[in-house]
């Protein structure tokens, strides 16, 4: 089923998959009635999702280079589209943006807008091209375009640095679902989340992460809609929540005023008795409540990361051509809408449901021990991720005598909106899923671009494929530990960690990556000096805000890439008009590099 | 002027209107959040938060290929269009 003209088949094989994985949700649900277990249901999602993704990983295995580092560039472009909305939307994106926009509301959509709008930028200004070079990774480019080894080591040192702060925060994430699903310590389930990683990437590199990518998105978007379409449906909102919140949307606000958000605060005594970690509501729902600036500079730190993280950008390396690559990004975009405008549709439901007086599920304004007696609330304060405490003493619990952890929305809402458990295993496998998936991206494009660009181009020219596919392979399993040690250690969050990772990546990589195809006379001294000075000025002020460093222009240690990349730019420019220009090859292969017809620069394809 | 700048400057044209076109819904229409927010929106939301929700979103996705289908045409018409399917 999986050789000969798998391709033609895909459509067929996927049918199949998702019709199976439907009826596993069935039967759970029939298991469940049964008296299955809430732990065994639990159990069962996780593991037989990720038996399925390493079954996958292992019929994907290849001995070829181009099958290894670019899935043979044959994958269609709707494939390729769910594959990268996988390989995109991370742990944060599934478990956390809904949270993010639940307390912080308009100032937190900036992302929302950023993670999208990027792929524009994308489509227009760099994928097909890239396509078109017919290179391996992104450093591969950056190194061929400009010449020399040092431009070439700089690019994987933007690329590892960026993808590193990544990775982290992601097997973080496979690790808390892992030990919350399968009840073990988080310091062994982070490896239990390694290993599931690497079941997927080891075998088939590039190959087996692709259809291991497709696989986890088909479960990550069941896990993420069935929930937000039932929940919607259940509360009587609307059948079809994006388009029937508006009621509830007003609702909110009106419910806002009349219990005082933003007039009756807590003193600062009060809030220390919070546990780490929880938040009350403060912001307003859908107002405005951040300066355009702040809003505007969010998002664009945010497009033009999107547009420099390698990961991304070499999905759009393994499609057939430089035509369907740019259709890929498209699709793309669509997978990745489908979640992104269904998360503040989740978010309304969610807050509604816990604080409309006039719903069976709402708790605010019932007596502080009633809300204590509610098995879910119970359940969810020994996870630390919920908590009420009757700060002015009059029993009944108020606005702002309610906290919650981000990760509660959508992990909890489920159960709040009297969902079965069924529901509440899917959305862990989902978790599970999207985590996965970003993680197997990550940790693959530093493995790449470390065996091919650092051990094949700079140091040993003459190895061959069958060694320079072991030493990949030796490296993905180095990095995925360090990833893991680290993540083990719990010293960052995971949103936190997502958002430096596209500041560094756009600090470095941004504009030597789109003036290496846009502008002809950039040249190598000029490169070599936009990635060094990017990185480090970005760095460097991410340093100086972290130390009580004021800060200038609004930057902040979210949006420091802006400051990066305009040093990057000036230096690029400056550089390259202060030296000469690139050789007649060099312009020859950015005039061939413009047309999409012919032979790719590096490749036969 | 030779078949490939031609070719080139216009592939440079749609570049310009498609930034143009992502800037304004991208960043143009944030600089007026708080003025948007009176106003009704598609479904009856509040105009900017239907922005931040679907609206900037969906055009994006369209914009994209909208993007890809003008850039296939300008390939063709200079004949610097990949053979076969994809």
């Amino acid at each position: 089923m999986i050789k000969g003209n798998f391709i033609d088949n895909l459509p067929k094989v996927y049918g199949i998959y998702t019709g199976g994985f439907l009826a596993f949700i069935v039967i759970m649900a029939i298991s469940e009635q049964m008296g299955m277990t809430a732990k065994a249901i639990g159990i069962a999602f996780v593991a037989f999702t990720v038996a399925i993704y390493a079954i996958i990983g292992y019929l994907s295995r290849t001995a070829q280079a181009d099958a290894y580092y670019v899935a043979g560039r044959q994958v269609p472009t709707v494939f390729n589209g769910m594959a990268t909305a996988a390989d995109w939307m991370s742990g944060a994106s599934f478990v956390a943006m809904a949270g993010g926009i639940y307390f912080k509301g308009y100032g937190y959509m900036a992302l929302l807008v950023g993670w999208t709008g990027g792929y524009v930028l994308v489509a227009s200004l760099l994928a097909p091209y890239l396509r078109k070079f017919g290179c391996y990774t992104v450093p591969d480019f950056i190194g061929t375009r400009y010449g020399g080894n040092l431009s070439r080591f700089l690019a994987v040192v933007v690329l590892t640095v960026a993808s590193f702060t990544y990775v982290t925060a992601q097997i973080n994430a496979t690790g808390t679902i892992a030990s919350v699903a399968l009840d073990i310590p988080f310091q062994y389930a982070v490896y239990v989340g390694l290993v599931s990683i690497l079941l997927c990437s080891m075998l088939g590199g590039m190959r087996g992460v692709t259809w291991t990518q497709v696989a986890q998105y088909i479960v990550l978007i069941i896990a993420y809609l069935l929930p937000v379409f039932w929940i919607s449906n259940k509360m009587g909102a609307g059948f079809f929540p994006h388009f029937m919140l508006a009621d509830e949307v007003a609702r909110i606000a009106d419910l806002e005023a009349q219990f005082g958000l933003g007039t009756v605060t807590n003193s600062a005594a009060d809030l220390a008795t919070v546990p780490k970690g929880l938040a009350g509501i403060t912001k307003a729902h859908s107002a405005v409540n951040a300066t355009p600036w702040a809003f505007i500079s969010l998002a664009l730190a945010m497009m033009m990361g999107t547009a420099s993280l390698p990961h991304v950008m070499m999905r759009y390396f393994t499609t057939p051509s430089v035509k369907a690559a740019r259709k890929s990004v498209g699709w793309s975009l669509f997978f990745i809408f489908l979640l992104y405008s269904s998360a503040p549709m989740l978010a309304t439901l969610s807050k509604l449901s816990l604080i409309d007086p006039n719903l069976a599920t709402g708790i605010i304004g019932k007596s502080i021990s009633e809300v204590q007696a509610i098995d879910w609330y119970q359940n969810w304060n020994q996870a630390n991720l919920m908590f009420v405490s009757d700060f002015n003493g009059n029993g009944t619990l108020e606005l702002n005598e309610f906290f919650m952890g981000g990760k509660a929305v959508v992990l909890a809402t489920p159960e709040i909106a009297g969902l079965p458990y069924v529901i509440s295993g899917l959305v862990a496998a989902g978790g599970m899923a999207a985590a996965m998936s970003t993680a197997d991206g990550l940790i693959l494009a530093i493995a790449n671009a470390l065996s091919h660009d650092l051990y094949y181009k700079i140091i040993d020219p003459k190895a061959e494929t069958a060694k320079r596919l072991v030493v990949a392979r030796v490296l993905l399993v180095v990095i995925g530990f360090a990833g893991a040690t680290i993540a083990a250690m719990e010293i960052q969050g995971i949103l936190g960690s997502v958002i430096w990772a596209f500041d560094f990546a756009m600090s470095g990589l941004f504009f030597p990556l789109v003036l290496g195809v846009w502008w002809k006379r950039a040249n190598r001294e000029g490169a070599i000096a936009g990635m060094a000075l990017g990185l480090a000025s970005g760095m460097g002020y991410l340093i100086w805000v972290r130390n009580g460093g004021s800060g200038f222009l609004g930057i902040t240690q979210l949006t420091f890439g802006i400051f990066g990349s305009a040093v990057s730019l000036v230096s690029m420019v400056v550089v390259s008009l202060m030296t000469s220009e690139p050789d007649a090859a060099t312009q020859k292969m950015v005039d061939e590099v413009r047309v999409p017809a012919g032979k790719s620069i590096l490749g036969k394809h | 002027m030779s078949k490939q700048a031609q070719h080139w400057e216009k592939t440079r044209g749609l570049l310009i209107v498609t930034l143009a076109i992502w800037f304004v819904f991208s960043i143009g229409i944030f600089l007026f959040g708080a003025e948007m927010e009176s106003v009704g929106g598609p479904f009856g939301y509040p105009l900017t938060y239907w922005f931040t929700c679907q609206g900037s979103l969906g055009i994006f996705v369209i914009l994209i290929f909208w993007f890809a289908n003008r850039q296939e045409k300008i390939d063709e018409e200079f004949g610097f269009s990949e053979k076969g399917d994809d």
